[in-house]
């Protein structure tokens, strides 16, 4: 497979008034052409910094410190305003969060879409609202030649979405961004963008970095998935390998926090206790470690490295070190290494 | 559309009417008589005088003889000034009053919006300080300063400008500057206020994703959203611009309309303060009526009719 972006070693710092936020600290990963890689984390790990950092649609207080961006092998943070300009929405196109609030109120949503196709194409205005016409049919809007002269606020919150959607795929892009698009959603509504996007990706070929907090939202879409957590990965490999075969203790308690079907009503949901670390002074070991009921000793004193766990998974956590002792992981997790072992793999 | 419009301008008749009946009663309440200042008037002159002018009837009796006449679009006669008849009064003195305050707000509210908006967009520079200051200058130095200000250095320091002339556009310039400072300051300030809050929004961000330029994203989407605060202020402050200010016509010997209202009020000189009055009035519901429609054009969700859509 052709990686068409490789993000290496990205450090973003914001200034404060109560000092350097060390938002981001050294994230490293690839996209291949044609498949969605999904970054999942609590609200405030970083997931949308790290995606806008590639865009560079990042805060006027915000500094990418270290750390390159390669797409095709440019580094996009060499480049200038006016070339990133060329980029945005052309070759890399981004879904926003909330579409109560992405719309431009004032402007008709044809306008909106067939925007981007004038930006970077040498169309005629006509050609450019005949393809956004297309491309509003294409995601569901229905009567598009009629509503492309309404504006957003006569639209529902779904159909605003796909609107955002459009926007985003009107000039098919290499690479989608996508930016929790379903968080502002109800849930019947997510499960349709899902299936949107998927349909989508299938007919332009776009590869997609999907961002969310909800874990089942990424077994729907992702073929790869990366868990961050305060300002770096700690674990990332195959949907099945983070479903079904995880080894960062936060990991665990992501997945332990899901509600299963065995839920029962008087059952209380599990959640991870505790609260991330404040960035301005990142701790200096595992940044998980106060948090994590299997934290060792050296834990505290310095930040686990990737280990290996098979072929494209690794997990940042000492337990995967050959000293480590072993662990009793919550009892969910271990249905899930069973399940694992049925799917096939070697469990350790 | 047509059927709001027709609505509002029944609104905007029920509205002059009653400020019509409130200020012909208040006005009745004002001490003294159009005629007090009539020392060698023997009593009895006085009383032909007043019953020339039917001022012996009683006030409601006055009050329906005047609202007759206003249907007919008859404001009477002045007491004062020449016994003119009021809509020839008013008529004369309004033009160069109504001229240098269109002029004044339509400088005040294109620069106004342009200060803003860079302010906005240089947000915390030297640049946004530069003109928060000039805004706050307009806002807080009173018109006559400036008119004198700008008397001493334009028209007798450099002579740009005539000191003061009522005569061709030229003699225009430095009374529209001097009362163009305040709409300039409030424009700009209400301008900033909304652009920095606009620029800070998900559809600008959007537009930025899209590979719009920074100037492209101004001007494409920030402008418009941000001009709708800004259009509900430019209303009240035209009729308060154009209705004349009193010191600066004085300043620049204009004839314009400021001055008589004035007089008219202490002289009790009745016709003359109805007609200016019922004016103004019309003026204001006028000009907001205007604005309202306005704001359909700028921003879509408040366009009226058929369920929201066009």
């Amino acid at each position: 497979m052709d990686k068409i972006l490789e993000v290496k070693d990205l450090h973003v710092n914001f200034a404060t008034y109560n000092g350097t936020v060390q938002a981001i600290r050294g994230v490293s990963f690839d996209l291949n052409a044609g498949e969605t890689l999904a970054i999942v984390g609590e609200s405030g790990s970083g997931k949308s910094i790290t995606v806008r950092s590639i865009l560079q649609l990042l805060a006027k207080n915000a500094d990418i410190a270290k750390g390159s961006i390669l797409y095709h092998g440019d580094d996009l943070l060499q480049k200038s305003d006016k070339e990133m300009d060329a980029i945005r929405g052309n070759k890399i196109a981004m879904i926003f969060q909330d579409p109560m609030t992405s719309l431009d109120p004032t402007m008709p949503i044809g306008k909106q879409v067939a925007e981007p196709l004038l930006i970077h194409n040498n169309v005629s205005k006509k050609d450019a609202m005949a393809r956004a016409e297309e491309v509003l049919r294409l995601v569901g809007i229905p009567n598009p030649k009629e509503r492309m002269k309404d504006y957003p606020h006569q639209f529902s919150g779904g159909q605003r979405q796909r609107i955002v959607i459009a926007i985003a795929i009107v000039d098919y892009p290499e690479i989608l961004i996508a930016d929790e698009p379903t968080t502002a959603l109800d849930v019947t509504v997510q499960a349709q963008i899902i299936d949107l996007l998927r349909e989508l990706q299938q007919k332009i070929g776009t590869s997609i970095i999907f961002i969310t907090h909800d874990l089942g939202v990424v077994a729907g879409i992702a073929d790869r998935v990366a868990v961050m957590y305060a300002g770096k990965f700690v674990e990332y490999g195959s949907v099945n390998d983070i479903f079904y075969n995880p080894q960062h203790p936060y990991t665990w308690g992501l997945l332990d926090s899901m509600p299963t079907l065995e839920t029962s009503e008087a059952h209380r949901l599990n959640s991870i206790p505790g609260t991330p670390p404040n960035l301005l002074n990142p701790p200096k070991g595992d940044a998980f470690a106060p948090r994590n009921k299997y934290a060792m000793q050296i834990d505290e004193e310095e930040q686990p490295p990737f280990f290996k766990v098979s072929k494209n998974h690794y997990a940042a956590t000492w337990l995967l070190h050959p000293d480590a002792p072993e662990v009793d992981p919550p009892a969910s997790i271990k249905k899930r290494f069973e399940k694992f072992k049925e799917l096939g793999g070697s469990v350790k | 559309m047509t059927k709001y419009i027709l609505k509002r301008i029944f609104y905007l008749f029920l509205t002059l009417f009653i400020i019509a009946t409130l200020t012909f009663f208040l006005m009745k309440l004002l001490p003294g008589t159009p005629f007090s200042n009539q020392n060698r008037m023997s009593p009895d002159q006085l009383k032909i005088v007043k019953a020339q002018y039917g001022l012996d009837q009683s006030v409601f009796v006055q009050y329906v003889r005047y609202m007759g006449g206003l249907l007919q679009g008859n404001l009477g006669t002045s007491f004062q000034f020449n016994n003119e008849p009021v809509t020839a009064l008013i008529g004369q003195r309004l033009a160069p009053s109504m001229q240098i305050g269109a002029q004044a707000m339509v400088v005040g509210t294109v620069l106004g919006i342009l200060l803003g908006a860079v302010a906005a967009i240089r947000k915390n520079t030297w640049v946004d300080t530069l003109a928060t200051f000039i805004s706050i200058l307009g806002l807080s130095i009173p018109s006559f300063v400036l008119a004198v200000l700008l008397q001493f250095y334009l028209a007798y320091k450099w002579h740009i400008y005539p000191v003061a002339l009522w005569d061709n556009f030229q003699s225009s310039v430095l009374p529209t500057l001097a009362l163009a400072a305040l709409p300039l300051g409030n424009v700009a300030r209400f301008m900033r206020t909304e652009m920095v809050d606009v620029m800070s929004s998900d559809y600008i961000e959007l537009a930025k994703s899209k590979g719009n330029s920074a100037w492209k994203v101004v001007t494409k989407h920030a402008l418009r959203n941000s001009l709708i605060p800004v259009v509900t202020i430019i209303g009240p402050m035209a009729v308060s611009v154009m209705t004349g200010s009193m010191v600066v016509e004085n300043i620049f010997s204009i004839p314009g309309i400021g001055e008589q209202f004035v007089k008219s009020i202490t002289t009790n000189d009745y016709p003359t303060i109805m007609g200016l009055t019922i004016f103004y009035s019309f003026l204001l519901v006028v000009i907001i009526l205007i604005v309202d429609i306005l704001y359909g054009f700028i921003d879509p969700r408040i366009r009226l009719g058929n369920g929201g859509k066009e």
